[in-house]
């Protein structure tokens, strides 16, 4: 059985110390949902009071509005993949995975035949009788999360499970844990500190900072529609550039190039700041009407280059441009930029309001 | 809305066992310090408050300067075991030196003794009578120096404590990385100035720590200063005096005297955790030093130094053995060998060999228990109290062993609890004495264990108990079981403690060969040292194969 959870006005201190002020958050039944943020941000702590590990010094927890505050870890029926995986040392691999059904005190032959199951679900069925010291970090954390699934747990908790591996496996590994959680089909509460991962892989993503939840949504939303300028800046790469907003012409003006904007929630003249994605801009050599521009370095990527331009009033953009059999733009050269404007968005001077509203 | 309430913690297994162990500390440590402070500072007659027993030590020079002896012998034996132990490590770790495991068997071996053997067997070869005084005197008219006094405790407690010097330094060289002394030797500094500028100061807090554990022991050592120091008198052999002769009617001197040796040891303890705070650096040795060819005549004194050290270190027992065969008549050594003293020795000490086997293997069983839950809720359930309890179960190991001795006696030798003349007393003042050793080798094990392995176990059902039992224990095994052979090791050979606890039923090998020394049956002590001494090496065999990589620490 899978489950929602609801989390009421949660409340962490450490001492003195408030790492989680008050946090309100549901999770679907069934969703793969991601805690992302940078280091120090708290979705850690948050993971560990869900899981039971860490006290909750306020607020209320329910699986399926059951609270859960006050019970014990071990019966709050979840499965947990640890960063270092914490496979028992002394156990082979088909120990490990049975170590949980052995707690439950399951009948012998289902004990067998469900630690078999996920064995080949993991594939790692040939490694049943290897000790963990033989394993790669792979194998190790096919068999964590086997043992983490195998008990059929209300709720699976993943805390940065895929930091230890190379590049090339994280991909493999991200896939499969995925296509693992449809296939289960359980609650899912994953906690990364990259962003790319946490959009391969999630529904919804809850970005964190400073222990307040920023922006909950769909990979799509946070990337497209920030709620405030740490999203924008934390999740893919973006250029910030100071505006002025004039409400009588509903247009933005940056140094000396000006367009019309017509979806800001704003009534009054204001300062404002853009984010515009480096793919949102293009460049031209006659592109009539764009920003002045110098192009002052470019990096050669594979598919795509990326180009540092200096924009008129001095400020430093970065472009994305798919790569061409020659270099497009040299340094030195001059061109325009062009900017996506429905793409764009608009940010208050300060950065906590995103003032751009979809059409 | 929010809610705040108190945090409730379920009452899980570990708060009883934290207030068990907490319990077994105020009944066994606690209540018989501070009934020996009562016992110091209270007239047993008029039931008043009095310094009298200190005025007393202080104000007679027969006592106090007990106090002086005793710092002099102990600064001086700890001056020279860093002196003797540490070029000796450093040589071990920088050069290829012949039979080097030999030697390093040698040497552990030499420590693992009881320090009084050692100073029977210098009697035995230099004493009024020893063997090499009589050769001397005899072909070639020299008179040796005494031994007795000063001298003999010196050379006996150096050469038998050195070897905590050398293991202790050992393991801080190799954390040093071999970059560091390319590194001098580059900028031109090398030889015996590289050891001194670069080296040594590295390693300061070890040699600190070792320090320590050298005064701390040399310190509390009952056995050598009563057999050689004769004349010499230091402060474990007036305890013990005073506290024998005065049994029965005061106890009260003895009592101010322990207190006098805990406030001075535990002013040595905290000076020396402030020096060795200071001078610690972190350090992580990519490439160990890498021992080099020691050629010509700097490799001819090197290895001149090193059999010479180890040699002088191990004599004294290889003469014990040697004397275990020979021949006795009466109590006096003739002409020839026989297995006689062996055939005396097994007769004589009845219950005394099985007595070594139950006594410390009883402790040794709740050592390691004790030792892995102190361990674990002083690591992995911090609060006040775990706090207390690690406190407290590091307060004996400043406590000289015949303080813990008279503690205990005088605590528990008249109802509501009636201790004296049992095993069971031995058994609390061994396990007293050793689990702050054994609670740190489990803590540092516990440490390298990740918390995550057993919020896994959590996490997958398991109650708390079971988490510690299935998953901690089985990785902290090696460690602990590591720790407590050797722990068995020192607990056989152990006399300070034993010499005031035993009766005539639980007397144990080493008061045995104690008392057979005292009564000059030097055949049937022999004999039994060299028993002991066999208990000792089946017990390092037996590390070996369970420490695997571990190496001996004490």
């Amino acid at each position: 059985m899978s489950v929602n959870i609801s989390i009421r006005n949660a409340v962490k201190r450490y001492g003195n110390a408030t790492i989680i002020p008050d946090l309100t958050l549901e999770v679907g039944d069934k969703e793969f949902f991601t805690l992302l943020g940078p280091s120090g941000c708290g979705k850690t702590t948050l993971l560990r009071m869900i899981a039971g590990f860490n006290t909750i010094e306020a607020g209320d927890f329910f699986f399926n509005g059951k609270r859960i505050n006050d019970m014990d870890v071990s019966r709050r029926n979840i499965g947990m993949v640890f960063q270092n995986y914490a496979i028992f040392p002394h156990y082979t691999v088909k120990q490990n995975v049975e170590f949980g059904l052995k707690n439950r005190r399951l009948p012998r032959a289902e004990t067998e035949a469900l630690t078999e199951e996920f064995l080949e679900l993991m594939q790692i069925r040939e490694l049943r009788d290897r000790m963990p010291e033989r394993l790669s970090g792979g194998q190790q954390q096919r068999v964590a999360l086997a043992r983490a699934i195998v008990i059929k747990p209300d709720v699976l908790l993943m805390d940065e499970p895929l930091s230890n591996l190379d590049a090339k496996l994280r991909l493999e590994m991200r896939q499969a844990i995925r296509r693992l959680q449809k296939e289960v089909g359980i609650t899912t509460i994953y906690v990364t500190h990259d962003q790319e991962e946490a959009m391969a892989i999630s529904d919804r993503i809850a970005v964190m900072k400073d222990g307040v939840i920023q922006q909950v949504g769909t990979p799509q939303e946070i990337y497209h529609r920030p709620a405030n300028l740490f999203v924008a800046t934390f999740i893919g790469r973006t250029n910030l550039i100071d505006a002025e907003y004039r409400a009588s012409t509903k247009t933005v003006r940056m140094h000396s190039f000006e367009f019309p904007m017509d979806r800001l929630s704003l009534e009054a003249d204001a300062p404002v700041v853009l984010s515009v994605r480096p793919e949102d801009l293009q460049m031209g050599r006659d592109a009539a009407g764009g920003i002045r521009s110098t192009v002052s370095d470019s990096i050669f990527l594979g598919m795509n280059t990326h180009y540092m331009v200096t924009a008129a009033g001095g400020q430093v953009i970065e472009i994305i441009h798919e790569s061409a059999m020659d270099a497009l733009f040299k340094p030195g050269d001059a061109v325009d930029l062009r900017i996506r404007t429905e793409k764009i968005n608009v940010f208050s001077k300060d950065g906590t309001r995103n003032l751009t509203h979809a059409n | 809305m929010r809610t705040e309430r108190n945090i409730r913690r379920k009452p899980e297994i570990w708060s009883p066992i934290t207030f068990l162990v907490l319990g077994f500390y105020a009944l066994f440590l606690v209540y018989p310090l501070l009934n020996l402070l009562v016992q110091a500072v209270i007239d047993k007659n008029t039931g008043r408050f009095t310094l009298e027993y200190f005025i007393r030590f202080f104000g007679k020079p027969y006592y106090s300067n007990t106090l002086i002896n005793s710092f002099q012998v102990t600064l001086c034996v700890t001056v020279l075991t860093v002196a003797l132990g540490t070029p000796l490590a450093y040589f071990f770790a920088r050069y290829r030196i012949r039979g080097k495991t030999v030697l390093r068997i040698l040497i552990i071996l030499s420590s693992m003794s009881a320090p009084f053997i050692g100073a029977y067997s210098w009697i035995l070869l230099l004493g009024r009578s020893g063997v090499i005084t009589t050769f001397f005197l005899n072909v070639m008219g020299f008179r040796f120096p005494s031994i007795y006094g000063f001298a003999g405790i010196l050379i006996v407690l150096s050469l038998q404590l050195y070897p905590l010097i050398f293991l202790y330094v050992g393991g801080a060289l190799k954390n040093v990385d071999n970059s560091l002394l390319e590194a001098s030797e580059n900028l031109g500094c090398s030889g015996l100035k590289r050891f001194l500028v670069i080296v040594v100061p590295l390693i300061v807090p070890t040699l600190f720590a070792g320090g320590l554990m050298v005064f701390m022991r040399s310190l509390a050592d009952f056995g050598t200063p009563m057999l050689i120091g004769e004349g010499y008198r230091t402060f474990p052999v007036t305890i013990f005096n005073e506290f024998i002769s005065e049994m029965g009617n005061d106890d009260g001197f003895a009592a101010a005297i322990s207190i006098i040796a805990i406030l001075i040891t535990t002013v040595i303890f905290v000076a020396q955790r402030r020096l060795s705070t200071r001078r610690s650096f972190t350090m992580n040795s990519m490439n160990r030093i890498r021992p080099v060819e020691a050629r010509g005549i700097t490799g001819f004194l090197i290895h001149l130094y090193a059999y010479a050290l180890v040699g002088l270190s191990i004599l004294p027992q290889a003469y014990i053995i040697y004397t275990s065969f020979k021949k006795v008549n009466g109590t006096v050594f003739v002409p020839g060998y026989s297995l006689g003293s062996y055939a005396d020795a097994f007769g004589k000490v009845g219950r005394a060999i099985s007595n070594t086997v139950i006594i410390p293997g009883l402790s040794l069983a709740v050592i390691v228990v004790l030792a892995a839950l102190i361990a674990y809720i002083t690591v992995r359930r911090r609060s006040l109290f775990t706090g207390i309890a690690d406190s407290v179960s590091m307060v004996p190991y400043i406590i000289p062993g015949s303080v813990v001795g008279i503690t205990l006696l005088i605590a528990f030798n008249k109802p509501p609890i009636l201790l004296s003349g049992t095993m069971l007393i031995m058994i609390i003042g061994l396990v007293l004495r050793r689990l702050p050793y054994t609670i740190r080798s489990s803590a540092a094990v516990l440490q390298q264990i990740p918390l995550s392995v057993e919020e896994a176990a959590l996490s997958l059902g398991s109650t708390k108990w079971n988490a510690f039992r299935k998953i901690t224990v089985p990785m902290m095994a090696a460690g602990i079981v590591s720790g407590a052979i050797l722990s068995w090791v020192t607990m056989i050979s152990e006399l300070s403690t034993a010499i005031l606890l035993y009766v005539g039923k639980t007397k144990t090998l080493t008061v045995e060969i104690y008392t057979q020394i005292i009564r000059g049956n030097y055949g049937i002590a022999a004999a039994l040292s060299t028993i002991l001494t066999v208990l000792t090496v089946i017990s390092l065999l037996v590390f070996n194969r369970v420490g695997g990589e571990n190496e001996i620490s004490m």
